[in-house]
């Protein structure tokens, strides 16, 4: 075994949207995650390094960033994986306000949940008894993939179309929207059609599929995307809307 | 503009996208048919003239390909150069006619 430990050179951004990147000089350990590596700066090197985590282990979807340009959970991604010429650059999410180095503000993120109304509204007040939805059930298997989605914001900071529409929804508000589409007890699948509509809606996607390219659960967002255009088309002609 | 008019906008450019994929391969397989024989003008008058599924197809054609063209042009408009409101909807709108205006008048010579 060597005693020389290879180095690597980590940009990491520092500051707000004005900030600039700061270089640290690391030793490249093994099975080292992105998220180890930034423990280790800030215990050893720099304490006042922000970023956030809680998991660690690909759960919660809070430590995302961008890893040379890619936005990626810096928990599930090896420093030896992506370290490209011994050189490493982390930035935070794009698309989203940049609280201090690595952090965002993911408040636009989830206030575009509400605006695609994100959120369940049951069909018949005052339920008694439970609704069973069976495996079987097609509308269910239809969102199979997309209530696997853990809200970590690298599918909103991939997108294109959000960074030239500041108001586009994004690919997580509009795979939400699809699953509770495919919910037989949600009652308000007219108002979520015209809420995920129009200017700010789905019609916008351009089916580039960055989301479905970064999306570290290898969900389909642009499937779900495509599957809410069809359901306005069909509302649409049936006079629903 | 509502919500509701712009999912209407969409689905129109939607459907007149689908029946111009169609048309377009019509007009096309019919080209390479009628022109076995060779092409001048007298051969193709002689053929359109009084003809009324070419003046409707073609009628259809235009209608589609003008809907679809302005709707398209519109969404463009909005999405590059950012520009929005009733102005744009007034020079998508003169578009849409011309297109309609100039298309009907080729296909009226043809028939007629």
């Amino acid at each position: 075994m060597s005693n020389q430990q290879e180095m690597i050179t980590i940009s990491i951004w520092r500051g707000k949207e004005d900030g600039d990147l700061e270089s640290f000089k690391v030793p490249l350990v093994d099975n080292q995650t992105i998220l180890d590596l930034l423990t280790n700066i800030q215990r050893d090197v720099d304490p006042s390094l922000s970023y956030r985590f809680a998991c660690r282990v690909g759960m919660c979807g809070s430590c995302a960033m961008r890893v040379n340009g890619k936005p990626r959970w810096t928990c599930r991604t090896l420093v030896s994986k992506v370290v490209t010429n011994n050189v490493l650059r982390l930035e935070p999410l794009s698309n989203l306000p940049v609280v201090k180095d690595l952090v965002v503000d993911m408040a636009p993120f989830f206030d575009k949940w509400q605006k695609g109304k994100g959120r369940f509204e049951a069909k018949n007040s005052g339920v008694k008894e439970f609704a069973p939805i069976k495996p079987d059930n097609k509308m269910r298997q239809l969102a199979d993939e997309s209530i696997e989605c853990i809200n970590c914001g690298i599918c909103y900071s991939a997108c294109d179309v959000v960074e030239t529409n500041p108001n586009y929804l994004g690919p997580a508000a509009l795979n939400r929207a699809w699953s509770l589409m495919n919910d037989e007890r949600d009652g308000s699948r007219v108002d979520r059609l015209i809420a995920i509509s129009g200017d700010d809606g789905c019609q916008n996607c351009h089916t580039n599929s960055q989301c479905v390219a970064r999306c570290p659960l290898q969900l389909n967002p642009t499937a779900s995307i495509a599957g809410l255009k069809k359901l306005v088309a069909m509302a649409t002609l049936k006079g629903e809307l | 503009m509502s919500n509701r008019l712009e999912i209407k906008l969409w689905l129109a450019h939607r459907l007149t996208g689908m029946a111009l994929g169609l048309f377009v391969i019509i007009h096309l397989i019919t080209i390479m048919i009628v022109i076995q024989g060779g092409l001048s003008a007298a051969e193709i008058m002689e053929r359109t003239s009084s003809n009324f599924i070419v003046a409707i197809f073609y009628g259809l054609f235009v209608v589609a390909a003008a809907v679809h063209s302005a709707i398209g042009l519109r969404t463009v408009a909005q999405e590059v150069l950012k520009w929005n409101g009733t102005c744009l909807n007034v020079v998508i709108l003169t578009f849409f006619s011309f297109l309609c205006v100039v298309g009907m008048a080729a296909i009226i010579g043809l028939v007629l």
